[in-house]
């Protein structure tokens, strides 16, 4: 216990600033209301679904727990279940074989809910495009309100596309 | 030469790595996979490909095929530039062997009309799942196998269509037909299902997994995988070769390095060229940032997963510092796309080098108090020791490899068996164990953390600075065949490349080092209770997009 302690006081407070929110990459003006936004408060609860990505996007999601960018510390959580969730965060170009699931994810996250695409491959397809085994684009499955390019884009723009998300409209 | 057969004839395929290849019959597969096997050899992987079309050899396509039947056949393929006659009007399974000796990548031509093979599934348990995706695919089966379930295809097509043949028209290949799968049930008084998935309870690729359970214990856990099929061979078959590189950093993102220098190294063998040394030593020191970064991941997440908070915390800090090291250096944090047929597109330069060298002492010192912190946890030891173990007969007679095998006793990796270069200077050290569950695993990661540091060190001292710049390649010779094998933080990551009579890429299969694992992981689970899934499954770490391409 002893050793831990020491660990942790020697290792000190790592987090960072978190960025600002951009509204560059909103791309879905519409669907949120400011009376909506409230209702969040300072907190979400996010679901992460893998929808086909390579795992290079879910590797910088991991890095947002990270001590640097903390992103609990900003009232954000991944919770377990779409049930529990504000807002999914979507990797991947959308397999054919996850088409299904994710739109039940969907259905299955209470309004009012949010989704950020995250990753070139969420944005557009990325390299693997649309064939006889991936539909592409998040869009193309589910309604999108932020995108978040990169390949992977860097745990800072992920955090950026949190935020725009879950921020007022100016 | 690794493998001596009568009807064998085999051909050197590259001299970065001791490989092989030539054609067999399909009747003399099953005994040479038998002679590999009672040798103590593997099955690395197993894929097929359709030259049908190709027009080399043959300009339309017969409908007879006799040149497939058992007789002897045309001299390998890599011997000369020509295509054998049988090439046209075939079907080829290809199976990669691997034993103490080399590799040996087999081409079998299988009839067109009726494209069969004898099941290698009972030498080699591995190839079942290979096998069933190569007919999800290709159409090509095991005409005595056992299992002939679908594998990689759910209802993105239907059966009757094979996304890998020539022919293919994904239009008329959408079906609309629910997704049925025939789990095996397990019956008796007090037992019940759990489904879990596709989408999983955390930051995870998904994937199905069904457990039959009896109070908390596991009696029988089955995967089912091919969710994250995005059609990346295919893909490949459209793309040029600095398209293709791109690619390959793509199939699995977490093993970037490792998929894009063994696309490199397969290019390379095709096209007969070797890079220059830099290239090599900075491929090296690229392959080994990308394992410290890996395992200080799976360090913190094993620890987060018996509720040792500060674990995660610690190592991903850490983790961090490595990723922004390598964005400052190498201008990515997981250096994609860093390797390309050729060469490299980095440099580094002597404040680089330094801060390596800053970065090292840092890990070490760092990463030896954490390690005493995990070794004295009462809390962590518990939950690690005798969870989710894997015996090392078991591991050797299914086929565990990588990381998982050598906490199970199976000494293999490819950087000290067939050290291509720049690693035949290193004299790298194996890290192994027999207890083969979840604390051998972790033994493992720290070894080769600390091993890794060592190398990087070696690399940088190595790094030699005349700078040839390396030829990068363009494109490759037609009709040409290589492979390449890495050993990634996985395990052994394979890239074998084929190419048409234009040079251009026509088949191109990355092979993942979970396929031979994932089967494993069902036997780890049992016994153990339902809670210990997830730290079992984090031990293993697994790659669900890197086999379900």
């Amino acid at each position: 216990m002893f050793q831990i302690i020491k660990q942790i006081i020697k290792t000190g407070i790592k987090t960072e600033t978190p960025p600002r929110a951009d509204e560059s990459m909103r791309v879905d003006t519409q669907r949120l209301q400011q009376a909506i936004l409230d209702a969040f408060g300072g907190a979400l609860a996010i679901r992460q679904v893998d929808a086909g990505s390579c795992n290079a996007c879910e590797l910088e999601i991991h890095a947002v727990n990270n001590a640097y960018y903390n992103i609990e510390g900003l009232g954000i959580k991944f919770v377990a279940s779409p049930r529990h969730a504000d807002l999914l965060l979507v990797t991947g170009p959308v397999s054919r074989h996850m088409e299904i699931a994710l739109k039940r994810t969907f259905d299955a996250t209470p309004e009012p809910k949010l989704v950020v695409a995250i990753g070139d491959c969420a944005c557009d397809g990325g390299i693997f495009g649309e064939s006889y085994a991936s539909c592409g684009k998040v869009a193309n499955v589910i309604p999108v309100d932020v995108v978040v390019s990169g390949c992977p884009p860097t745990p800072t723009a992920i955090l950026q596309g949190i935020l725009t998300a879950i921020s007022a409209k100016k | 030469m690794p493998i001596k057969h009568p009807n064998l004839n085999l051909s050197r395929l590259t001299d970065a790595l001791p490989a092989w290849t030539g054609d067999v019959s399909p009747d003399d597969l099953y005994d040479i996979c038998q002679q590999v096997r009672d040798g103590g050899g593997r099955l690395v992987a197993l894929w097929g490909s359709d030259p049908r079309l190709q027009g080399s050899g043959c300009d339309t396509l017969p409908t007879e095929s006799a040149d497939c039947g058992s007789r002897a056949l045309a001299p390998p393929l890599a011997s000369e530039g020509s295509a054998p006659p049988c090439r046209g009007r075939c079907f080829f399974l290809h199976v990669t062997l691997m034993n103490e000796t080399g590799l040996v990548c087999l081409n079998v031509p299988l009839p067109s009309e009726h494209p069969n093979y004898p099941d290698i599934s009972r030498i080699f348990p591995a190839a079942n799942r290979m096998q069933r995706a190569a007919y999800d695919l290709l159409g090509i089966y095991a005409h005595d196998g056992h299992d002939h379930r679908k594998w990689l295809r759910h209802g993105a097509w239907h059966s009757g269509s094979f996304p890998l043949r020539k022919d293919f028209d994904a239009a008329a290949s959408r079906t609309q037909d629910a997704d049925d799968y025939p789990f095996v049930q397990v019956e008796g008084q007090g037992v019940h299902e759990i489904p879990v998935g596709p989408v999983h309870a955390g930051i995870i690729e998904p994937g199905h997994f069904r457990f039959s359970i009896i109070g908390e214990r596991v009696l029988r856990l089955e995967e089912r995988l091919g969710y994250v099929h995005k059609g990346i061979e295919k893909r490949f078959e459209s793309m040029s070769l600095q398209q293709g590189a791109k690619l390959a950093g793509r199939v699995s993102g977490d093993s970037t390095v490792a998929y894009a220098w063994a696309y490199a190294m397969a290019a390379e063998s095709v096209a007969k060229v070797t890079p220059p040394g830099r290239a090599l030593w900075l491929r090296a020191l690229l392959l080994e940032r990308e394992r410290i970064a890996n395992h200080l991941g799976d360090l913190g997440y094993l620890g987060n997963d018996v509720a040792l908070s500060f674990g995660f915390a610690q190592f991903w800090i850490l983790k961090e510092q490595v990723l922004r090291n390598n964005a400052a250096l190498f201008g990515h944090r997981y250096l994609m796309d860093k390797i390309v047929p050729g060469g490299v597109t980095v440099n580094l330069s002597l404040e680089g080098k330094s801060l390596i060298e800053q970065e090292c002492d840092m890990l070490e010192q760092q990463v030896s108090i954490l390690r005493g912190i995990y070794d004295e946890h009462a809390g962590v030891q518990d939950r690690f020791i005798a969870t989710g173990r894997v015996e090392p007969a078991l591991a050797a007679q299914l086929g565990l490899c990588g990381l998982a095998g050598r906490a199970s006793a199976q000494a293999w990796d490819a950087r000290v068996q067939f050290a291509c270069a720049p690693y035949d200077k290193l004299d790298v050290q194996m890290a192994t164990y027999r207890n083969g569950d979840v604390a051998a695993r972790a033994i493992v990661r720290f070894d080769e953390l600390f091993e890794s540091l060592r190398l990087q060190r070696d690399i940088l001292v190595n790094l030699i600075h005349e700078d040839e710049a390396p030829a990068l390649l363009e494109k490759l010779p037609p009709n040409g065949f290589g492979i390449g094998m890495v050993e990634g933080w996985r395990g052994e990551v394979l890239v074998a490349i084929h190419t048409d009579a234009m040079g251009n890429l026509t088949r191109v299969h990355p092979h993942d080092p979970s396929w031979q694992n994932w089967p494993l992981l069902e036997h780890a689970v049992i016994d153990n209770i339902v809670p210990d899934f997830p730290l079992i499954n984090k031990s293993f770490n697994l790659s669900y997009t890197g086999q379900d391409l």
